[in-house]
């Protein structure tokens, strides 16, 4: 019972008995139609011949009298398939004719008989009598001008057989429909139904927690198979997603553990024996430095989750990257100096597009933070950076060039990343997130960060798109 | 200085209360909008310390009406939102300065005692003096003890707005934002290269320094 009505519940089985049910109707009333009318056009046929013998008798009569017809009907009552007649006195006895008995009531009615009526034939066996109605008839009584009657019938078999005919089809038809039904039912709804019970219950697998599961496909390339194969790269994408997730989640957890446990341990160390003022007051503002690190970690973080989620309003004026070079480039000036870094610029001519002017100096600046700090101290070469800017049909290329130690080429794509530092700047000075924003903000304006080698060192390029492309 | 805080959170309020008690001022607190306007409306403040997100009324609609009221009282908006835009609308309300949290007390303190001096009229003098420094606005020259001392462009707005806000203290972030105009977090020590720089030209030759850097927050430019 359940099967069955799981069987039921399935889209296949409701359409199958749709359609079996409208295809009923359908041949039924077409059936019906069909039938009547060819019934009725058998009749009018039937009355038409009848009608013609009637005045072939009337025309025997008026040339030979009574005997002359009597001869003719019996000349003709004798032939294979004959019509019914019937002469009769005006009080009902017969003088002549093929049937032996009659429906009551029939002969004492003139005209046309409307409903069929039942007789029998002579010659007939009696033995046949299980069937007392005999065979039904339509046939029209008159009388002739000496008060005869006269009847001229024919027999209803051959409508009656039609009809029978066209009911017995009717019966075959609806068995083969039920059973094309069935059939439609069994090889397409079985089989969808069979493949979305594999679907469901791979996606259940997935939902229970295995992420790298994956629904059959089963290469045929249907409708099931294509949407197969969206919905596991639906399901490829949040893998790599939520890998990507896991990711930064790892690193930001370890990141800020660091600092944290640095600034619980300085605490603890102070608190623990006997201090001078002078001991907390280091240890408080050590701590306040961490602290203010550590926000500005957090804003970093904040800050480039934002504009990765690209919804973020900010908004954008007519911004001179020339100007944002000469500031970014007077701003660090000292700073270079101060680590013997020569820094210098060369800016093609005003390049005026449409940006976030806040934006582009904090990642024009984290840019050639990176390259003063990781050029300087680099024994054997003096260090140097310059910072350029350049115009194309491509677009507008703001690009730093060290000759630092560079970033070796299998790792350029993944510095981008948040808190990814290379090993050999872990004991720099820094929190990994630098790049990440400089990227981020260049994405937001629809544009790219490209890492090159500059040989030696490093060249980062902020590629943004040309003028009538931006946004 | 009487300074109104409206914030919702009891602990943070309290806590900057407490703080500005013992940086020598005077604070109330206003825990929703609605208080913290009537409060705002009728006192007498020298600086408003407002939340963006209050209970009952929004921390920008409280500054707007009591713009359209006509006070003129300095505003300093708190937010935890902290894009570009935001500070935008924050001062497009009528704030006068925009704090994102979490923020640094001694960089609230700072600001707060910046926009009070703001109320003063220091913004129209066109000669600044410390001890026997000297700023001129108009010649753009700078002496010291009568002698000339020369500097470049930058240098010069930066000695300007330590000498306009000379005795309080300015954080790096509020010399980046004055100075040169970016709200970014300065990286590693790019302003204080700058500010030694500057103080190197006003203190070498002379016998006492006037810029002092004050641990843990930012500089103050102070005779003696």
């Amino acid at each position: 019972m359940a099967a069955l009505r799981a069987i039921w519940n399935t889209t296949a089985a409701r359409l199958s008995a749709l359609y079996l049910i409208l295809f009923v109707i359908c041949a039924t009333v077409l059936v019906v139609y069909m039938t009547s009318l060819s019934t009725s056009m058998l009749t009018a046929q039937t009355r038409d011949t009848i009608n013609e013998e009637v005045m072939g008798l009337a025309q025997a009569y008026d040339r030979g009298g009574l005997p002359f017809l009597v001869r003719v009907i019996e000349q003709r009552a004798r032939q294979p398939g004959a019509n019914l007649y019937l002469i009769a006195n005006p009080d009902g006895r017969v003088l002549t004719g093929n049937v032996q008995s009659l429906q009551p009531g029939v002969l004492t009615t003139d005209g046309w008989t409307e409903q069929p009526f039942s007789y029998r034939r002579f010659g007939e066996a009696l033995g046949e009598a299980d069937q007392p109605a005999g065979h039904a008839a339509v046939a029209i009584v008159f009388r002739l001008p000496n008060r005869m009657i006269v009847l001229v019938g024919r027999d209803l078999g051959e409508p009656e057989q039609f009809s029978r005919v066209v009911r017995r089809s009717l019966v075959v038809a609806f068995g083969m429909m039920g059973f094309g039904a069935l059939l439609i039912w069994f090889f397409v709804g079985r089989r969808a139904l069979l493949r979305i019970d594999s679907l469901s219950e791979a996606s259940r697998r997935i939902m229970g927690g295995d992420l790298t599961g994956r629904l059959p496909v089963a290469g045929s390339g249907d409708e099931f198979d294509r949407l197969s194969e969206n919905l596991n790269t639906m399901l490829a994408r949040i893998a790599s997603l939520n890998e990507g997730l896991k990711q930064v989640s790892d690193n930001i957890a370890h990141d800020l553990k660091t600092p944290l446990t640095r600034l619980r341990n300085r605490a603890e160390s102070v608190l623990t024996g006997k201090r001078s003022t002078r001991d907390y007051r280091e240890a408080l503002e050590a701590n306040i430095a961490e602290s203010d690190q550590l926000i500005r970690t957090f804003n970093a973080i904040l800050m480039i989750s934002r504009l990765e989620a690209g919804n973020s309003a900010e908004p954008t004026t007519q911004v001179d990257l020339a100007e944002t070079v000469q500031d970014v480039v007077e701003l660090y000036e000292p700073v270079a100096e101060e680590r013997k870094v020569r820094l210098t610029s060369a800016v093609a001519g005003p390049a005026v597009i449409p940006a976030n002017r806040e934006l582009i100096g904090q990642a024009l600046s984290n840019i050639v933070d990176n390259a003063i700090k990781y050029s300087a101290d680099v024994e054997g070469r003096a260090a140097e950076v310059s910072v350029n800017l350049e115009q194309s049909a491509a677009g507008v290329v703001l690009s730093v060039r060290d000759n630092g130690p560079g970033v070796p080429a299998g790792e350029r794509e993944r510095v981008t990343e948040r808190f990814v530092r290379l090993e050999q700047s872990r004991n720099m000075p820094g929190s990994g997130l630098g790049l990440s924003l400089a990227k981020a903000v260049m994405t937001f304006h629809g544009g790219r960060l490209e890492l090159a080698d500059a040989e030696p060192g490093l060249v980062v390029r902020m590629v943004f798109p040309p003028r009538e492309a931006a946004a | 200085m009487k300074i109104l805080v409206i914030e919702d959170d009891r602990e943070a309020a309290e806590y900057i209360q407490k703080a500005f008690d013992e940086a020598g001022h005077t604070a109330d607190v206003a825990a929703d909008g609605e208080t913290g306007f009537s409060l705002a409306d009728s006192g007498d403040y020298d600086v408003l310390v407002v939340d963006r997100m209050l209970p009952r009324r929004d921390g920008l609609s409280v500054v707007a009406q009591l713009r359209a009221r006509g006070k003129t009282t300095p505003v300093l908006i708190l937010s935890a939102l902290g894009e570009v835009d935001d500070r935008v609308t924050g001062l497009r309300a009528g704030g006068d300065d925009y704090l994102t949290k979490p923020y640094a007390f001694s960089e609230l303190l700072a600001r707060t005692e910046a926009l009070n001096r703001r109320g003063q009229s220091k913004e129209v003098e066109t000669v600044y003096k410390v001890g026997d420094l000297e700023l001129d606005r108009l010649s753009h020259t700078v002496r010291r003890a009568g002698r000339e001392i020369v500097l470049q462009p930058r240098e010069f707005r930066l000695l300007e707005y330590l000498m306009r806000h000379a005795g309080q203290v300015v954080t790096r972030t509020m010399l980046l934002e004055n100075v040169w105009d970016y709200h970014f977090d300065p990286q590693t020590n790019v302003i204080d290269v700058h500010v030694s720089r500057l103080r190197a030209k006003i203190e070498k030759e002379f016998d006492s320094p006037v810029l002092h850097t004050v641990r843990g927050a930012g500089y103050m430019l102070r005779a003696g």
